[in-house]
């Protein structure tokens, strides 16, 4: 990688900070004006949300599972195994199922929008597009962002809900817990806050993984290698943004709700 | 393609005489890097402008300025008597609808079937289904692959997507076609076969056209044949004549070396320009 003046480099992220903002701005505004492509919305839906099922249902089962145990050990010293079911309640729902949810949809998806995009850029299909008199980013990135945050929604939602059945199969086989007694505590351990925080950091995760996916793939410059490059970026980038956003939402709700 | 019927009506709303394509002093650089520098030229309505020059010369940059994918450091370009410098890119959609362009590697939709991608516009254009599929099928009979309907881009050969490439540009019967290089990296005789469309399609429909090319042998095979309609063949122009209608544009690393008709190039004093003919 070539060194350049830490001007010239100030320069290039400012300028990175400004595209992404603009591309993001135009992603957004785009569904409110014609024309809209619900085709595309749907199709991207299926990819997206379908098809991220799979990982987000193991993914989701196998937390849980190992939570319980993880739990259930601790939580057996203080005589208080019974709790098992609040702590992975509390744990999948605010935090463990939207922050796992959003980064192996961003390992999927942000690498898969980078890289499709990214393909087009190299290989002038999108200058094809707006010479035929489409906005690429009308017909490429609003239906990305929307069909990805409208999906992550429910797939934060099947992964908690396969996460606790995951930390009910634990406590129930290996603890010898009561089924009852932990859906029970879990039941009551949630309270409107909660449920709050968990479903609000999907929308700005789903926001994030479509936006840092398409900037990278629509930016990607220097053939096969920059394409290379750009999906790598996206991973890394997307990633980080979620964990950082999560802090940030996690914090905020906490003023909001109290806990 | 068939002769133009009402070949967009915007199209009738310029003056006849005005020139279709307009360069005025135009320069752009990328990367502190001077690409284009000074180029002025103009393109009237009916003509076909070969631009020739060596590789790297700025002649892509060219065609992507024409069609406002780029815009210009300094300079102005006016295509069909509209200022596209500075013109939003809402606006732009709706000019390039009388625009044509074949890119250097096709740039076809690789997930979309060979209907799909030269019906594209039309579909933007929420044209019914019946009738897009009728001129579909026109088109990739003018450019004779019609039996290729179903397939998709990754199963054509080079050639093949170049054909559809510009079955996809004329679909829409445009005032002006751009062709970035529609030849280069193919063999000799399907070159050949690419350079024969685009002489049919000058000769029918008579339509404006910027073409890049690096081989001379197209850009002569060009100049000195025509269309026979009632043939459906390429043939030489009778004695040997040239088509006054067909111009060159020679760049030379960003600037203008040649802008004038096929006699004055080959006739032309310029040490580069003689040695680059040669």
């Amino acid at each position: 990688m070539p060194l350049v003046s830490p001007e010239v480099f100030a320069k290039q992220k400012l300028a990175a900070i400004q595209e992404y903002s603009i591309l993001s701005w135009h992603a957004i505004a785009n569904l409110f004006s014609l024309p809209r492509y619900w085709a595309d919305i749907y199709t991207q839906m299926d990819s997206i949300g379908v098809g991220s099922m799979p990982i987000v249902v193991l993914t989701g089962f196998f937390t849980g599972c190992v939570l319980a145990l993880q739990s259930a050990t601790s939580l057996q010293e203080f005589g208080s195994v019974s709790l098992t079911g609040n702590l992975v309640a509390l744990s999948m729902v605010k935090e463990l199922g939207p922050v796992l949810t959003g980064l192996m949809v961003s390992g999927r998806n942000a690498s898969g929008m980078a890289s499709e995009l990214g393909s087009m850029k190299v290989t002038e299909q999108i200058d094809a597009m707006r010479a035929l008199g489409t906005d690429p980013i009308r017909k490429l990135v609003t239906p990305r962002l929307y069909a990805t945050v409208f999906m992550l929604f429910f797939l934060t939602i099947v992964a908690d809900a396969v996460g606790i059945a995951g930390g009910a199969l634990v406590s129930v086989t290996l603890m010898g817990l009561n089924a009852s007694s932990y859906f029970n505590n879990s039941y009551r351990a949630l309270v409107y806050g909660d449920i709050a925080q968990g479903l609000t950091k999907p929308l700005f995760s789903g926001f994030i993984i479509a936006t840092v996916g398409c900037y990278f793939g629509i930016t990607t410059t220097g053939g096969t290698q920059g394409v290379g490059k750009s999906t790598t970026q996206a991973v890394v980038v997307s990633s980080v943004f979620i964990i950082i956003v999560d802090f940030i939402v996690s914090r905020a709700m906490i003023g909001i709700f109290g806990r | 393609m068939p002769e133009k019927t009402s070949s967009s009506a915007a199209s009738q709303d310029t003056d006849s005489s005005e020139p279709v394509v307009v360069f005025d002093d135009v320069s752009i650089k990328f990367d502190l890097k001077p690409v284009l520098q000074d180029i002025s030229f103009t393109v009237r309505r009916g003509e076909t402008r070969i631009i020739l020059g060596p590789a790297g010369g700025g002649k892509s940059v060219l065609m992507k300025l024409a069609n406002g994918l780029i815009q210009p450091d300094s300079g102005r370009i006016r295509i069909f008597g509209n200022d596209i410098t500075e013109m939003p890119e809402r606006d732009l959609f709706k000019l390039r609808a009388r625009i044509g362009m074949v890119f250097q590697e096709s740039a076809l939709f690789d997930s979309l079937s060979v209907e799909d991608n030269v019906a594209y516009r039309l579909h933007e254009d929420h044209v019914p289904e019946a009738e897009a599929h009728e001129r579909v099928i026109e088109a990739l009979r003018f450019v004779e692959l019609e039996n290729t309907i179903s397939k998709f881009p990754p199963e054509l050969s080079g050639g093949m997507r170049r054909r559809v490439s510009i079955a996809r540009a004329i679909v829409s019967n445009p005032d002006l076609i751009l062709y970035d290089s529609p030849t280069g990296g193919l063999d000799p005789i399907t070159s050949t076969t690419i350079v024969e469309l685009v002489i049919k399609q000058r000769d029918v429909s008579h339509t404006t056209a910027l073409m890049i090319t690096h081989r001379l042998q197209d850009a002569f095979l060009l100049a000195r044949n025509r269309f026979n309609p009632e043939t459906g063949k390429v043939e030489p122009l009778p004695d040997g004549s040239i088509d006054d209608s067909t111009k060159f544009l020679v760049l030379n690393e960003g600037r203008i070396v040649f802008d004038g008709t096929t006699e004055e190039l080959v006739h032309s004093d310029d040490p580069w320009l003689k040695d680059y003919l040669s």
